[in-house]
């Protein structure tokens, strides 16, 4: 068996052997499915403030909103462990003794995290397509705020992948994670210079702008490069961080 | 006849800071050898085994294994090693055979041999009953056995253990031996350990180190039979002054056991019993005993590692 899929697997295993997995899910199916509810009961009551905009636009849609709020939210208490938890209990020797590269660990661990956020992505899905029973859905802007909630899940996983390999604590990696992702959320709060290409650079950075503009529907390659572009450099950091560990440990 | 040449060590170096670790150390390891590796704590023994396992990088020096560089060609290098680091790498979470499992993996058996594989170091580590348990549950003897079995789980060339029988009760320490014993008729075994009396039970050749250096690196026959330094027990009814005793021709310790007796250690090469007893029937000191004793591991260890270390407190209190 490739190592790749051996390392993932081991970590898709001992994420659901905790408790702590199944809590996250049943916890965020829940809160979501709350929210669901009161889009949906929003909807059939009202008529004056949907101004022309339709079911999909506005249960669909704000589900797929609330759920990137959850998702950054979760993610770092997810991700904490990946690599903090080898460091604490000495396993990261058996891994780097073994004759896997550390590009192979790093892709391993970041694939058996991303399953996870698959899944719970695939659940929260469940809920806008039960709609398909009753009436029809613009599946075209579902696919693409699902698209939105896949890739914001893979920069929040290779984030998350990437702190984890600083420290030995998963509470301080899980809280360092959480300050670095909703920093990159909120940036283009702080734009207020003056300087047109500074202002155009805060904003490219915004992990929010890309996510809502994915999640309008407008399906646009910049948007999505942004996301493979952040995914790859923290995959790629964490690798260099794991070699450093070898050499200037 | 010259026996393959499995690990090769040439002058590697490992620097923490400024603190240097491990100081330009090199040696070899036969297939089929037993290393024991000596030293006080934090003499480098950690260090190096991790540094020729592939899991820190050398600031200096070379590493092969079977014919491999462990940089270069890291993954062929790793297949012939197995590794029991000083805790054992464990998925506590885990039940024995779940981990197992993934360690072959890791190690790149494949899925039909990776039943067999899992029953043969179950068996030899004596894990049959435990197979279905939770890592968590076992005692520390049974999570050592665990960390042993990954170890050899994919028929390594050559096992490196650190200390693999810190924290045991004695009779786990025994049962641990017995199983590196048998390691030793099918694997080269580096053992990393400060317990002395481990490595003359088990070990064919014997590696100190100290303070990151390589001090002594002689086989166990030559070292109990035939060292530099020899001892023995000399009895005087007349006793000369100490320093009178220590002008001796190859003299280069003298302890003193009471008024009459003293151990004498002398260099073999210069000095014998013989020459001893001329000398002080010459000097009339009244010899009424001599028996010669052969240098015990224990004695070359404390020589090794404890002149250097008066050495230091002397020039630390000089300073």
């Amino acid at each position: 068996m490739n190592p790749i899929v051996s390392i993932a697997a081991n970590e898709l295993r001992r994420l659901f052997l905790s408790p702590f997995a199944w809590i996250i899910l049943a916890a965020v199916q829940f809160l979501l499915a709350v929210f669901f509810y009161l889009l949906l009961s929003k909807f059939m009551e009202s008529t004056t403030w949907q101004s022309n905009r339709g079911l999909t636009e506005i249960v669909v849609v704000g589900l797929l909103q609330v759920s990137g709020l959850v998702l950054l939210l979760i993610a770092p208490f997810i991700s904490m462990r990946l690599f903090s938890d080898e460091l604490r209990s000495g396993t990261i020797k058996l891994l780097l003794s073994a004759p896997v590269s550390i590009t192979e660990l790093v892709l391993g661990k970041y694939i058996g995290i991303m399953i996870f956020f698959l899944s719970l992505s695939a659940l929260i899905a469940l809920m806008p397509l039960s709609l398909l029973a009753g009436t029809r859905l613009d599946l075209g802007l579902l696919a693409s705020g699902m698209t939105a909630l896949f890739l914001l899940s893979s920069v929040l996983a290779a984030i998350g992948l990437f702190i984890s390999s600083l420290s030995n604590s998963p509470a301080i990696a899980a809280i360092s994670t959480f300050v670095v992702t909703i920093l990159l959320w909120i940036v283009h709060i702080a734009n207020d210079s003056d300087n047109e290409q500074l202002q155009t650079i805060i904003n490219y950075l915004s992990l929010q702008k890309h996510f809502n503009a994915l999640l309008s529907g407008a399906f646009n390659s910049v948007d999505v490069i942004y996301f493979i572009i952040i995914s790859t450099l923290f995959i790629v950091l964490s690798i260099c961080r794991l070699d450093a560990l070898r050499t200037h440990q | 006849m010259n026996k393959e040449t499995l690990v090769k060590v040439e002058h590697i170096s490992r620097y923490y800071g400024d603190h240097c670790a491990v100081d330009d150390l090199s040696f070899s390891v036969s297939r089929g050898e037993v290393l024991g590796f000596l030293g006080p704590n934090g003499a480098g023994k950690s260090t190096s085994m991790q540094i020729i396992c592939g899991v820190l990088a050398a600031s200096d020096g070379n590493v092969s294994v079977a014919g491999h560089d462990i940089i270069d060609e890291a993954k062929l290098a790793k297949q012939h090693i197995g590794f029991l680091p000083e805790q054992p790498p464990l998925y506590t979470d885990l039940t024995v055979d779940e981990y197992l499992k993934y360690c072959g993996r890791l190690r790149k058996i494949s899925s039909n041999n990776i039943t067999s594989s899992l029953a043969n170091c179950k068996e030899r580590c004596g894990l049959n009953d435990a197979g279905g348990r939770l890592i968590s549950n076992l005692s520390k003897g049974f999570q050592q056995r665990v960390g042993i079995a990954q170890a050899i789980i994919h028929s390594p060339s050559v096992v490196i253990l650190d200390e693999p029988t810190s924290g045991l009760d004695p009779i786990q320490i025994v049962e641990i031996r017995s199983l590196i014993s048998e390691l030793s008729e099918d694997h080269s075994v580096i053992l990393s350990t400060h317990i002395l009396s481990e490595v003359q039970s088990s070990c064919d050749r014997v590696l100190i180190i100290n303070r990151g250096k390589l001090v002594l690196d002689e086989s166990m026959l030559s070292l109990q039979g035939d060292s530099k330094h020899s001892c023995c027990i000399v009895a005087l009814q007349k006793p000369p002054l100490l320093e009178e005793l220590e002008k001796t021709d190859g003299v280069t310790h003298i302890d003193v056991i009471d008024q009459y007796r003293f151990r004498i250690t002398y260099l073999q090469d210069i000095c014998t019993p013989a020459i001893l007893a001329n000398t002080a029937s010459t000097a009339d000191w009244g010899l009424f005993e001599l028996i010669p004793e052969h240098d015990s591991l224990e004695q070359t260890f404390m020589r090794l590692t404890l002149d250097d270390l008066n050495h230091v407190q002397q020039s630390t209190l000089s300073s």
